[in-house]
């Protein structure tokens, strides 16, 4: 290996390593995101387009106001809910990644399952708030919300709305799946026998992409 | 080819600030969460439309810092090297352009629209009836 010659610093480039010092893997799954990132990207600045040509918006505070079990105009506070929900599914994540350098075969499946948890309770939240809404006569082509100042809405803000935020739902839901593939193998100790538990470090970059558009989505659609 | 990239990333892994970072930033970003909704929800009472701009802005400026709180830290692009970040970040400064000329292009259609087209300008500033007997 050509790592150390004459000079101190690391030759990344001469041959023998990955010049980015990162798995083959790993730096596809980077570029994967980013691909990912324009289509979200492409999503939400579409919104903006939509919403900059158009006379007035609804107000998301009067709109996502509701809690389930729990009567009364509580505006935001079902969406603080989901995104710490994700947010700390994200940690479990990052924790479950560092056992797995640690080669901590019972901490990752702790951390993964914990992770698991945390999806499934965010997609519930969404399925919940998705169905009020649809009480409310809000769908795909039908938005009951007039704008902030009482003039006639359009239905763009449903349809954004659903659109967007059901990409990301599905992005959770994928990620669901990864991790419980990822569950399995580690129980199974598939990644004992393979020495590693670096595909852990893959399933987790997805996961905190899935976290990272929610940061996004949410801003730009709750509280914008 | 396998054996030298898994000994590539055995050396690296400790470069992670390990538990202790990861504490401190899932602090820092329920902090930012925490403010970012209660400027959210400071909306709610707030009528006058420049303090709204004035909110949003600094709500924006928190979801940016959030982003590279969790880029940086959760997803360790932060102790990658250099050459790697910058072929991951600068094909992303191509959303600066984008953001820019399409809220333009959107806010222009608009101006288009309400000088030109009377009936949009007109329908659009009618109060919206309730449809109680929809479902």
């Amino acid at each position: 290996m050509a790592t150390t010659t004459a000079t101190t610093a690391t030759k990344y480039w001469s041959g023998g390593r990955s010049p980015f010092n990162v798995e083959y893997g790993k730096l596809m799954m980077w570029y994967f995101l980013m691909s990912d990132a324009f289509t979200f990207g492409a999503f939400l600045i579409s919104y903006g387009t939509t919403r900059f040509a158009t006379n007035g918006w609804p107000n998301p505070n009067h709109v996502f106001n509701a809690f389930p079990g729990i009567q009364g105009n509580l505006p935001l506070l079902f969406l603080s809910l989901m995104t710490f929900i994700l947010i700390l599914s994200s940690v479990t994540m990052v924790l479950a990644v560092h056992e797995g350098h640690n080669m901590n075969k019972s901490g990752v499946a702790k951390y993964l399952a914990l992770t698991i948890l945390g999806g499934l309770a965010f997609l519930g939240c969404q399925a919940w708030e998705w169905t009020h809404l649809h009480h409310e006569g809000a769908w795909w082509g039908s938005n009951p919300f007039p704008n902030a100042d009482g003039s006639t809405s359009t239905t763009n803000f449903t349809n954004f709305f659903f659109t967007i935020t059901g990409f990301h739902g599905f992005h959770v839901f994928s990620g669901v799946i990864i991790n419980i593939i990822m569950l399995i193998m580690t129980l199974k100790n598939k990644f004992e026998q393979r020495g590693h538990y670096l595909i852990i470090e893959k399933a987790g970059l997805y996961w905190h992409f899935v976290d990272l558009v929610w940061v996004f989505v949410f801003t730009c659609f709750y509280l914008l | 080819m396998e054996h030298v990239t898994t000994a590539a990333i055995h050396h690296d892994k400790n470069v992670g600030g390990g538990r202790k970072e990861i504490f401190r930033v899932t602090i820092i970003l329920s902090v930012l969460t925490i403010i970012e909704l209660g400027f959210g929800f400071s909306m709610y009472y707030i009528n006058n439309t420049l303090t709204i701009h004035f909110i949003k802005g600094i709500i924006v400026i928190l979801m940016l810092a959030k982003a590279f709180y969790i880029v940086a830290y959760f997803m360790h692009l932060k102790h990658e090297l250099r050459n790697m970040i910058m072929t991951i970040v600068v094909p992303l400064l191509l959303f600066v352009w984008f953001i820019i000329a399409f809220l333009t292009d959107g806010n222009s259609f608009n101006n288009l629209k309400n000088r030109y087209n009377g009936y949009y300008k007109e329908h659009m500033s009618q109060p919206m009836q309730k449809k109680e007997e929809t479902k």
